[in-house]
């Protein structure tokens, strides 16, 4: 039988992970403001606008607002987060990669 | 994440399908396993407006249902317990693996994607405690955190973690303070970048001579034994120690980088530079030893010497070959540094740098388009960061500066067997004093 070794693990510690609610869903987009969010990567823009354009096409009712966030999106954005919690009812991001 | 999970907001976030593992990955580690994400085919980038569409109005290529229904659902179909309450779990790291057969943990050890693929030498207890006597700090010190990427969880590690890794890069138990030094900083070697970054280490001080580092000859390749196994640790420990470096989930650099398997670590050639070394210009001691740890590194640009005639384009060429996103780490042998003096003027790297700030321009135009200036420069422009703002009022064939001083580093390294230099892509992310981990 080969010799046993006793060797050690190279991991460091992760972090306990906390779980998270997800928001409260909405019962309809019908006469809501929906943001959407462009990330600013990779022309996001023209894919944000082409949800717009979705909504404008097929849910009339829904105020579809192209929001660009106000810095890079490795960065949090508290400022453009509150504006949506204030003015909108729900958020659509993109793209995330 | 944070605008469905602290404010409240129900969200779908839209991702392409080439993120689909990592971005479930992501929200597991966030607590939130089955936030309401949508996928798109791939790319996005370079696409046409009717092309975007398509994706838009067509299925996704993940479940095959239309893209906005998923969207529309994911906004109003009403949440589940498990999305009530998300998910809570701790994960643990023995400190020990099982005992086994050398080569069941050499496989243990590929299997789990804790090495680069080349062989190792195994962490035994034996070797780990010899690595340990060469500093003062307790094994179960906390050094740093780390983590593969902003979005991720961030990893916490001890300095016997941090020993665990030196010792399976081979490094010798003296060189153990300088690796310590790199683990503090913070700073990963495998950071998640789909642009394929590597890291690189100068060191600075005493400890280049105490630990027979290479300034000289070949001082960037395979050919010290401190120097290489010092940036192979640099490696391994990013990769274990903020929880893995897996393409397609902890990694996700496209074309990868030949330069990770180093991380290039060397001495600055302080004896022979003209230029003040690189640890002083940021502030410390010349008598202070000091590791410089720089991110980003994916690209350089090379040339030999300068001549008179031409030397202010030829240079500047070579700038505009850059990306304009990446801070530029000018990488001289000691003859080209005294080039810059005797044939360029410049007599401090001072001057050196007050000059290629100067020169480094490309009109303004053709700088906002670059796609990495977009992404990350373009959006803090915008929002008023200078002097980012500053070009953005500039008129298209103005010629904007690409870099400010405090973005710009001189190093002097090499043998002086001829007076090549370089441009490194690259960009200073984090420094730390050795002799606080001696």
């Amino acid at each position: 039988m080969a010799t046993q070794r006793v060797v050690h693990n190279p991991m460091g510690y992760p972090p306990k992970v906390a779980g998270k609610a997800l928001a409260p869903r909405l019962d309809t987009l019908d006469g809501r403001t929906v943001y959407l969010v462009d990330c600013r990567f990779d022309d996001s823009d023209i894919l944000l606008k082409s949800v717009q354009a979705w909504f404008a096409e097929h849910m009339p009712s829904v105020k579809a607002i192209y929001k660009p966030i106000n810095n890079v999106y490795t960065r949090d954005d508290p400022t453009t987060w509150q504006e949506i919690k204030d003015k909108g009812a729900a958020a659509i991001i993109g793209v995330g990669h | 994440m944070s605008i469905d999970l602290k404010y409240g907001i129900p969200t779908v976030c839209l991702h392409t399908d080439m993120f689909t593992t990592v971005t479930k990955s992501v929200v597991r580690m966030n607590g939130a396993p089955r936030m309401r994400q949508v996928y798109l085919p791939h790319p996005v980038m370079g696409k046409t407006p009717a092309e975007i569409r398509a994706y838009v109005y067509g299925a996704s290529p993940v479940s095959g249902r239309p893209v906005m229904q998923e969207v529309v659902e994911g906004l109003t179909r009403a949440l589940d317990e498990e999305e009530r309450k998300g998910l809570t779990f701790e994960r643990s790291t023995p400190r020990l693996c099982e005992p086994a057969s050398e080569d069941a943990l050499r496989q243990l050890f590929l299997d789990n994607h804790w090495t680069d693929n080349l062989p190792i030498v195994l962490p035994t207890v034996e070797r780990v405690a010899e690595m340990l006597k060469h500093t003062r700090r307790k094994p179960d010190d906390v050094v740093g955190h780390h983590t593969a990427t902003h979005f991720r969880e961030v990893w916490q590690c001890t300095v016997e973690q941090v020993a665990v890794n030196a010792v399976m890069a081979g490094a010798r138990p003296e060189y153990f303070p300088v690796i310590l030094a790199i683990a503090a900083t913070g700073v990963s070697a495998r950071g998640s970048s789909t642009s394929s970054m590597a890291s690189m280490v100068v060191v600075n001080g005493p400890v280049r001579k105490e630990l027979n580092m290479n300034a000289g000859t070949g001082a960037m390749g395979p050919y010290n034994h401190a120097n290489a196994t010092i940036g192979r640790a640099f490696g391994l420990l990013s990769q274990n120690l903020q929880g893995g470096s897996l393409p397609g989930d902890t990694y996700m650099g496209s074309m990868g980088n030949a330069l990770a398997y180093a991380s290039p670590t060397f001495a600055e050639n302080e004896e022979r530079s003209p230029f003040e070394p690189l640890h002083v210009q940021h502030g410390y001691r010349p008598d202070q030893s000091v590791v410089s740890v720089f991110a980003g590194m994916r690209h350089m640009a090379f040339t030999l010497g300068l001549r008179p005639g031409h030397w202010r384009e030829q240079v500047r060429n070579m700038m505009r070959g850059m990306d304009p996103n990446e801070s530029p780490t000018f990488l001289l042998d000691p003859i080209a540094a005294r080039l810059f003096q005797d044939i360029g003027g410049l007599k401090t790297k001072q001057d050196l740098i007050g000059w290629i700030c100067e020169n480094g321009r490309m009109p303004a135009g053709e700088y906002w388009d670059y796609q990495l200036v977009q992404n990350y420069l373009y959006p803090r422009a915008t929002f008023g960061e200078e002097p980012l703002a500053g070009k953005l009022r500039a008129a298209p064939d103005e010629m904007v500066r690409l870099w400010t001083p405090e973005q710009v580093n001189v190093v002097v390294v090499g043998g002086e067997t001829n007076g090549y230099w370089r441009i490194a892509g690259a960009r200073l992310a984090g420094s730390a004093c050795v002799d606080d981990w001696r």
